[in-house]
């Protein structure tokens, strides 16, 4: 049981970081790809079978494409790959000085911290309690989402098809 | 070490790697994929919660993970046409280019 987690947490965390660490966006973005799916896999480990098919729908198939069409969108040339700038080393430099302290506290935290024991039998939730929950105790929450999302999806749309051509009244 | 402080552990590393990812790198769709990073260790520690917690009597966890994840979506999806529309205007989406507002 252990050990499964411990595979899935090299997973998750072997190509997260190699995604952050390498030079070419495509490799990134396919690198994220392993680790969402790593994710799911512990969903599944954690016996959330539904958000695990919801983590591999939404990460790994729609979120990733757009990141790829992002990407391919917005090519540079070659050259565009700059080399490392004394800027650059310095920002770096202070990003990982920042998240190694972050990870120190947040990690002494965690492993010094006690929980109290956890329930004898594992936590089920079936799809149809899920969706009981959803539409009765939540469904508030899940309208709101729903409008959340249209209004993003327009909005993006409305931001990445806007023309530079402006109205003549708009100029200044 | 029991199993939820390994989750918590991998969690928190999780978000640290987005972290870094979002400070370090300057391409402005890393900067993005790296707070993906940080919503997805969020959502670890709300699972691991829900399956080691004391009590669980509702699937709250599991629900807000749910949501959670829909709003990520909405947030990539603003994100990507961000970054399209500031690479229209300057023909660029380094961080330390994209300076001025007014296109």
């Amino acid at each position: 049981m252990i050990v499964a987690l411990i595979i899935i947490g090299v997973l998750i965390l072997g190509s997260a970081a190699a995604a952050m660490l390498r030079r070419n966006l495509i490799h990134s973005a396919l690198l994220l790809v392993a680790s969402w799916t790593g994710v799911a896999a512990f969903y599944l480990w954690a016996g959330a079978e539904f958000l695990a098919f919801a983590q591999i729908l939404v990460y790994a198939g729609a979120i990733s494409m757009v990141v790829l069409f992002a990407v391919l969108l917005t090519r540079q040339s070659r050259d565009a790959e700059l080399p490392v700038e004394p800027a650059t080393v310095t920002r770096t430099a202070s990003a990982f000085a920042v998240t190694a302290s972050l990870a120190a506290v947040i990690g002494a935290a965690v492993s010094t911290a006690r929980f109290p024991a956890s329930a004898a039998e594992a936590p089920s939730a079936t799809v149809k309690e899920i969706g009981l929950d959803l539409m009765q105790e939540h469904g508030a929450a899940l309208l709101i989402v729903g409008i959340i999302l249209t209004v993003a999806l327009i909005g993006a749309t409305v931001i990445a098809s806007t023309d530079k051509k402006r109205d003549p009244e708009d100029a200044p | 070490m029991t199993p939820l402080h390994l989750c918590l552990l991998i969690s928190t590393a999780l978000f640290c790697i987005g972290l870094f990812g979002a400070l370090a790198r300057s391409n402005t769709i890393l900067v993005l994929l790296g707070i993906e990073l940080m919503l997805n260790a969020a959502n670890i520690n709300f699972i691991a919660f829900w399956r080691y917690g004391p009590s669980h009597g509702a699937a709250n966890g599991m629900i807000f993970v749910l949501f959670s994840i829909a709003v990520a979506a909405a947030e990539a999806a603003v994100g990507l046409a961000l970054i399209i529309a500031v690479y229209r205007h300057q023909k660029n989406i380094r961080l330390q280019e994209a300076t001025v507002l007014k296109g």
